[in-house]
């Protein structure tokens, strides 16, 4: 199996997307931002669609919108963010339908370049251009396997050395405040990180199915332990554990898109570790006081941090 | 038959004879018929789905469609029929994983993400497994008003009445619910089989609304207008009257001007709606409600005061 290149390909940046879309995943799910998240992935094809139509490298386009976007995202979560304008805990209603109509307009304007697209190069070229681009796992080359290892690798790097500062200011806003912590920069800054991971998983497995990835590990991992360090390391390695098996199984049954198997494998470590949480008497269930940051705030998350 | 692109379409910047012009085709009669019930569903389900700030719900019933799609194309049946079926899993399965016990946000918005994820993946599976053309796929997908039969007049006008009438029946309670859950719970307000109810009903909406907007467009009717709405009236029927009208104008317009362009009537609607929103949170800016959580928090205030509640007896 490891003797074929695309395999080869696929494996290097799956590991590595893995990781990144694991550990960020933990953040993400921990801050109710899976719909930034999945924004995110949405607004790639407009961006790609963009940069096709202007002549520039769909990457560039890509990477630019999803972290413009990003930023766009971070800074209207400051301004709603739920608990009088603390930003860092994000999802706030009012946020949730930013989100909803800042994507829809920025697919609006997708379906625009694909029309100036398909208008200028004579029809289909511009749906051709984002299907190949978002085209399978399989299909990687040497060269975008690696640039995607090199993105997602930085971006894991980032993430975990802000890993400290953005634990306390999405568990205890208001005490990390206090204490000088910059939380405004933080929160955007982590959603523009969260538009790079967004931008170089989407050129690896696909817009769509980032997703899978982000959320279905992460949240797995909240549900099985509710120590942050553990949780992360746990997410990432659920999610780097269901792309290997996700592309074994891809490999063993032709019939079998690559992306469905690794999602449904990521889905289903979520499923099984609802199921396994569920069997468990109420007392004994992890992770309380860090999926509610209401009750974090208490300070027992805080201390936990500051150790 | 003639063609209904038969002559250029020129606009005179004469309004009442563009209009005139526009009101020729049947095809467009149709669209505009077919867009304003739609306007009418997704403006009333929206203001509620924004209101219980389910955005993202909204979205993974809206993606719903590609599983819906492809796995009705692999056994051989309409496109809108899987379309409903998915529809109407993806909310049971939504309901189900985030209905059962109050967790925290994330893991509500986490289990959605689940369920979306998951339909996905099954929806790959499907295109990869069926060899054949897609053509409704890539309708769901981007939407169109050209050629909207009779028929489906008649069926989306069916479906609108369906929901409205859910919503006289359901509207009250699912407002209280939404607006003072303990209250509603004090009174004995169902609240967990109203919150599936009302996810169904906007499976419906979303399935209906992509016909004209496109799976990926849905919010510019679903989400934009009562946001827009509720960012500057306080008061329920107020708001949803100003949805109502938002959702009109914008397919109206929308579908006006992209028969005189070549560019899709989503592109229009979407950049539409967005100006009205965007309008809409500077107006409120300016009147002082620069926080977009207040008007929510008025609203409860209000039901606590009884109003709400007054109204449910």
């Amino acid at each position: 199996m490891l003797g074929q290149a695309f395999m080869r390909n696929a494996l290097l940046a799956g590991t590595f997307v893995a990781l990144a879309c694991g550990v960020s995943g933990w953040f993400v799910v921990l801050r109710g931002q899976v719909f930034a998240g999945d924004a995110l992935s949405h607004v790639a094809f407009p961006g790609a669609l963009a940069a096709a139509a202007a002549g520039i490298d769909e990457r560039i386009g890509l990477l630019a919108t999803t972290v413009l976007v990003g930023i766009a995202i971070g800074l209207l979560g400051l301004r709603s963010g739920s608990g009088g304008g603390v930003p860092g805990v994000g999802g706030s209603p009012a946020q949730d339908t930013a989100i909803g109509t800042v994507f829809t307009f920025v697919l609006g304007l997708g379906v625009f370049f694909l029309t100036l697209f398909s208008l200028s190069t004579g029809g289909g070229a511009g749906v051709q251009a984002a299907r190949t681009l978002f085209g399978s796992i399989f299909g990687l080359g040497a060269g975008e396997a690696r640039l995607a290892a090199l993105v997602a690798i930085l971006a894991t790097g980032a993430t975990l050395a802000l890993a400290r500062p953005l634990l306390f200011i999405s568990l205890a806003p208001e005490v990390a405040i206090a204490k000088g912590v910059p939380a405004r920069l933080l929160s955007v800054g982590f959603v523009a990180l969260l538009g790079v991971v967004a931008a170089g998983a989407t050129v690896a497995i696909g817009a769509l199915l980032l997703l899978g990835l982000l959320t279905g590990p992460a949240a797995a991992a909240h549900r099985l332990t509710g120590s942050p360090f553990p949780g992360i390391a746990l997410a990432a390695a659920l999610a780097v554990g269901s792309m290997w098996g996700g592309l074994l199984i891809a490999y063993l049954v032709p019939s079998l898109p690559p992306g469905s198997a690794i999602v449904m494998l990521a889905v289903g470590c979520y499923a099984a570790a609802a199921a396994a949480d569920a069997r468990r008497p109420r007392r004994a269930r992890s992770g309380e006081a860090p999926r509610d940051p209401a009750a974090a705030n208490a300070g027992a998350g805080a201390t936990r941090i500051d150790r | 038959m003639a063609t209904p692109m038969q002559a250029e379409p020129t606009l005179s910047f004469n309004l009442a004879r563009d209009v005139g012009e526009v009101l020729e085709y049947h095809f467009m009669v149709n669209a505009l018929i077919a867009g304003s019930l739609v306007a009418v569903m997704a403006g009333l389900l929206g203001w509620f789905m924004v209101l219980r700030s389910e955005t993202f719900a909204g979205h993974t019933l809206a993606m719903m469609a590609l599983p819906g799609a492809t796995g009705a194309a692999l056994i051989g049946v309409p496109a809108s029929w899987g379309y409903f079926a998915f529809c109407g899993a993806g909310a049971l399965a939504i309901g189900r994983s985030t209905g059962g016990q109050r967790r925290g946000l994330g893991e509500q918005s986490a289990s959605i993400g689940a369920v979306q994820a998951f339909a996905l993946a099954l929806g790959f599976l499907f295109l990869s497994l069926y060899h054949g053309v897609l053509g409704d796929l890539e309708n769901l997908l981007f939407g169109t008003f050209l050629g909207i039969s009779n028929g489906q007049v008649l069926t989306l006008a069916a479906v609108a009445a369906g929901a409205l009438l859910a919503l006289l029946v359901l509207g009250r309670r699912l407002l209280l619910v939404s607006v003072d859950p303990d209250l509603a719970a004090a009174r004995g307000v169902p609240a967990r089989a109203l919150s599936i109810a009302f996810l169904l009903l906007l499976g419906l909406a979303v399935a209906a609304t992509c016909q004209i907007t496109g799976v990926l467009l849905v919010f510019a009717l679903l989400v934009a207008p009562p946001a827009a709405a509720q960012a500057v009236a306080v008061r329920p029927a107020v708001s949803l009257a100003l949805t109502l009208a938002i959702g009109l104008l914008t397919v109206w317009v929308g579908l006006g001007v992209s028969y005189f362009s070549v560019y899709p009537a989503g592109f229009f609607i979407t950049m539409i709606s967005f100006a009205i929103y965007v309008l809409a949170r500077l107006l409120a800016r300016a009147r002082g409600k620069s926080r977009p959580g207040t008007e929510l928090e008025l609203e409860r205030s209000e039901a606590g005061s009884g109003r709400v509640g007054g109204v449910i007896d």
